[in-house]
């Protein structure tokens, strides 16, 4: 397979500024074929700049992108005919039934999954004769996901995909977006909830200010930085000195807080059966042994100093 | 995991539909969307065929012993009016207000199909909109020549045009809200501005030359005179340069949201 077979969406230093603001600043990012990729961020951080840029309703400033091979602005019709989009708030026509949005965009593919099952599977059954204008948000949201891939993309962008969702739907989406990627769709979604992220993506990049401050898969922006320290709990007060001596040079121990232990050092497998091993001869048992593991929330609030939720 | 899903439900397949058929369902709806708008059906059914017989039968005014010979061509540039310009502007605008034109232009439909779409949508009310009112005035007692019919249809067809321009330059560049307003505002004026053109007899020349240059003046003049086998060049002239330029307006400042 060629590298753009592999390799969909490919950014090489992309800026682009409204005015004094620069929303995207040169933003490198690859996403490879049939992995989901969350752009995780604050409102604002320039998630919506970037996917937009990939869509080719946007051109950048600064910076090379390509979507299939394509330069998503000057070759657009080619870009478009493979790919699904689902905008931030939706988008379709105010009078036009939630039926009729779906069937004309399934029109526009030669093969279309069945608008009726898409409509069934997504709860809108119900609603199919409403006009757009009178579907709820998460209605509209629904149906504009259903309409992202109706025609059966190979690549998809998501743009908060499962806002003003209720928590039912919330997790249709997630078990859908889900098979996207089992069946070879590859995925880009924006979000700025972490739980999203962890649940469904391959590959998180963190960004913030539109720098992109941190990607890896969520584990392991979760143990980065966090694999020093193994923390357990036991009886208060312990001749530590039999532990220190039983582990390689560097290790500290101490009785972090009372009845609270701390190893600090590089944990590995050794480590952990050494302190096991340790708690058998004196006949102790740890309970809460746990190596430190970062939530995504800490990992964001340490790389973006801000909290995600506001 | 996926129990809703069976394996293989979305492996990927995207091939666009023909452009046919893409443009066969984007007109679809927007005739549909057109036809099934109450306040457009108002405008551009209800308003002009009233119009049309009220002013034929009751004695208003002096406007000689055929009246409905004046009345179906100068109501017809009326109808026209409100389908082309008033509900196209208004149409649009709340299409980009609700993200309508950013979703499809964001699927394998070229930007273009979304015009032709909308535009053979127009055609086909503006050509319901003339067998009715046509229809109506035979029953009334008009009889025009095929000729004149003729050209009636070419000044309708370039009418129709002009105001298409029109309504999409005001409908793509202003808030919905503006354009509801500012479009209807400019439906009473288009409609004294084109009845300016017919009542000759007690209007100054001045005033009614003044008419003449706008494109609802123009309109009405040269249908008028079409359907008297006469071809009114100033107004043809006056509704291509409004054209003109409202699509080129329009071709540089339309926004899809």
């Amino acid at each position: 397979m060629s590298s753009v077979a592999n390799t969909p969406v490919r950014l090489r230093g992309v800026s682009k500024r409204y005015g004094s603001t620069l929303a995207v600043s040169d933003l490198d990012l690859e996403v490879q074929r049939a992995e989901v990729l969350a752009l995780l961020g604050p409102n604002g951080a320039g998630k919506t700049t970037t996917v937009e840029m990939c869509e080719g309703f946007i051109s950048p400033d600064a910076g090379t992108i390509e979507v299939l091979g394509f330069d998503p602005v000057t070759d657009n019709a080619r870009v478009r005919e493979r790919i699904g989009v689902m905008l931030q708030g939706g988008g379709g026509y105010p009078a036009a039934r939630a039926g009729e949005m779906l069937n004309l965009v399934a029109a526009y593919a030669a093969r279309p999954l069945d608008p009726a099952w898409l409509l069934d599977t997504l709860g809108l059954t119900d609603v199919a004769r409403t006009t757009y204008r009178r579907l709820s948000g998460g209605q509209q949201q629904r149906l504009s996901l259903a309409c992202a891939i109706v025609g059966r993309p190979e690549l998809v962008f998501l743009d908060e995909p499962t806002a003003g969702m209720d928590a039912h739907a919330r997790l249709v989406v997630w078990e859908l977006i889900d098979a996207l990627r089992r069946d070879g769709v590859t995925v880009v979604l924006t979000t700025h909830q972490l739980k999203e992220a962890e649940e469904l993506a391959d590959r998180i990049m963190i960004i913030d200010r539109g720098s992109a401050v941190v990607s890896g898969t969520p584990a392991e922006l979760m143990s980065s930085g966090a694999e020093n320290q193994l923390r357990f709990t036991a009886p208060r007060r312990l001749d530590l000195s039999l532990l220190t001596a039983a582990l390689p040079e560097g290790y500290r121990v101490c009785e972090h807080t009372a009845g609270e232990y701390l190893v600090e050092g590089k944990i590995d497998p050794q480590v952990l059966a050494t302190v096991t091993a340790w708690c058998a001869r004196l006949n102790i048992l740890t309970t809460d042994l746990r190596v430190e593991q970062r939530s995504l929330e800490d990992v964001f609030l340490d790389v973006t100093g801000k909290e995600l939720r506001q | 995991m996926t129990t809703l899903f069976p394996a293989g439900t979305f492996t990927p397949d995207p091939r666009p539909n023909t452009v046919p058929q893409m443009i066969a369902a984007q007109y679809g709806l927007e005739l549909k969307l057109l036809l099934r708008n109450g306040e457009q059906l108002l405008l551009t059914m209800f308003i002009p065929i009233t119009l049309l017989i009220g002013l034929t039968v009751l004695p208003l005014g002096d406007f000689g012993n055929d009246r409905v010979a004046v009345f179906v061509p100068a109501i017809m540039a009326l109808a026209v009016i409100s389908t082309a310009f008033t509900g196209q502007a208004i149409a649009v605008a709340f299409d980009r207000r609700y993200g309508a034109l950013k979703r499809l232009g964001a699927t394998a439909l070229p930007v273009w199909g979304i015009i032709v779409g909308k535009a053979l949508a127009v055609v086909s009310v503006v050509l319901l909109q003339a067998l009715l009112l046509g229809g109506i005035g035979v029953a009334l007692g008009w009889r025009p020549s095929p000729a004149g019919l003729l050209l009636g249809a070419a000044i309708i067809a370039l009418g129709t045009a002009t105001f298409v321009a029109m309504g999409l330059l005001l409908g793509g560049t202003l808030r919905s809200e503006i354009v509801l307003a500012v479009a209807n505002l400019l439906w009473f004026i288009f409609a004294g501005l084109g009845a300016l053109t017919i009542e000759t007899g007690t209007i100054p020349r001045t005033l009614c030359w003044i008419a003449r240059l706008t494109p609802a003046g123009a309109l009405t003049e040269a249908l008028s005179q079409a359907t008297t086998l006469s071809v009114d060049w100033f107004g043809i002239g006056v509704l291509v340069t409004w054209g003109g330029i409202s699509a080129m307006a329009a071709l540089r400042w339309f926004r899809f949201t």
